[in-house]
């Protein structure tokens, strides 16, 4: 078993797609930029991660979720959408101050407009790019 | 003198494929994501990528089958199989999935039926050709 050795500086990046190729290349993207990555395939599996269940109330979040840095996720999936996964993240007293960033292939200004008052931290448009990745990495660690 | 040729015959077959619009942009973020520590990151993505269509073509397909056609269905198919395409910068593929996507807005069966098969065209002419470019 092979001991990793993460600095405590290195940010924690929760990316959630249910697209099996978005999630290869985001994980790249974000390994490159120096992150440490988890990836979920749906909106269901990133809630349980963070340690909160779907049906459960804030008061009922179960503390033993991953600490993560910022979430970043794709608008479209089967299931829970993006829009209501950041929906759950920002009215959890545990996780509303983590970043949230939507990612879609699709330019639709209500979506946007939607997402981001919905306190989305950033919405960008796919296919994810490496200059698009550092910028949010340099957003995590204010450089 | 041998391997002067052969990384020229990389170049050549690289940039023809750029040239004649089978892949952009984006094929060239996936190669700058290849290092030493993940040298073969294009050739496992590109991979994962026909694995993957397969799959969807195989559902498009039985979906085109079952009267009268499921658009959403078809649509969300596409609209998979458009986002990977985009994903790893094969341009025509993704093109061809975007006219599929028109027709199932407009509920057009026929549009479907014959956008799917320039979808299925363009693929098996990208995988031919990247299948050179991999041994080359």
């Amino acid at each position: 078993m092979s001991m990793e050795y993460y600095e405590e500086d290195v940010p924690h990046v929760l990316a959630v797609d249910d697209n099996i190729i978005d999630r290869k290349l985001i994980e790249r993207l974000l390994k490159t930029s120096s992150c440490r990555v988890t990836v979920a395939e749906n909106a269901i599996r990133a809630l349980e991660y963070l340690g909160l269940k779907e049906n459960q109330q804030q008061s009922q979040f179960n503390g033993k979720g991953a600490k993560v840095n910022m979430i970043i996720t794709d608008y479209c999936m089967p299931g829970m959408t993006g829009y209501e996964l950041l929906q759950k993240i920002k009215e959890s007293s545990m996780l509303k101050d983590v970043p949230v960033v939507i990612m879609s292939s699709e330019n639709i200004p209500n979506r946007i407009n939607e997402c981001l008052e919905k306190g989305a931290e950033r919405f960008i448009l796919k296919p994810l790019k490496l200059a698009d990745v550092k910028m949010l990495r340099c957003q995590l660690t204010k450089c | 003198m041998e391997l002067n040729h052969t990384n020229r015959q990389i170049n050549v077959t690289r940039n023809s494929l750029f040239e004649q619009g089978y892949l952009d942009e984006q094929f060239t973020q996936l190669e700058d994501l290849q290092d030493d520590v993940n040298p073969n990151f294009v050739e496992e993505i590109v991979t994962l990528f026909f694995a993957d269509s397969m799959r969807l073509i195989h559902n498009a397909e039985t979906a085109l089958e079952n009267y009268p056609l499921d658009f959403c269905k078809l649509d969300d198919y596409m609209h998979q199989f458009m986002g990977s395409s985009s994903s790893i910068g094969a341009k025509k593929v993704k093109n061809e999935c975007t006219q599929f996507q028109e027709c199932c807005k407009v509920r057009n069966a026929d549009g479907c039926t014959r956008a799917f098969q320039r979808v299925k065209q363009e693929h098996a002419t990208l995988k031919r050709k990247l299948q050179t470019y991999f041994q080359v």
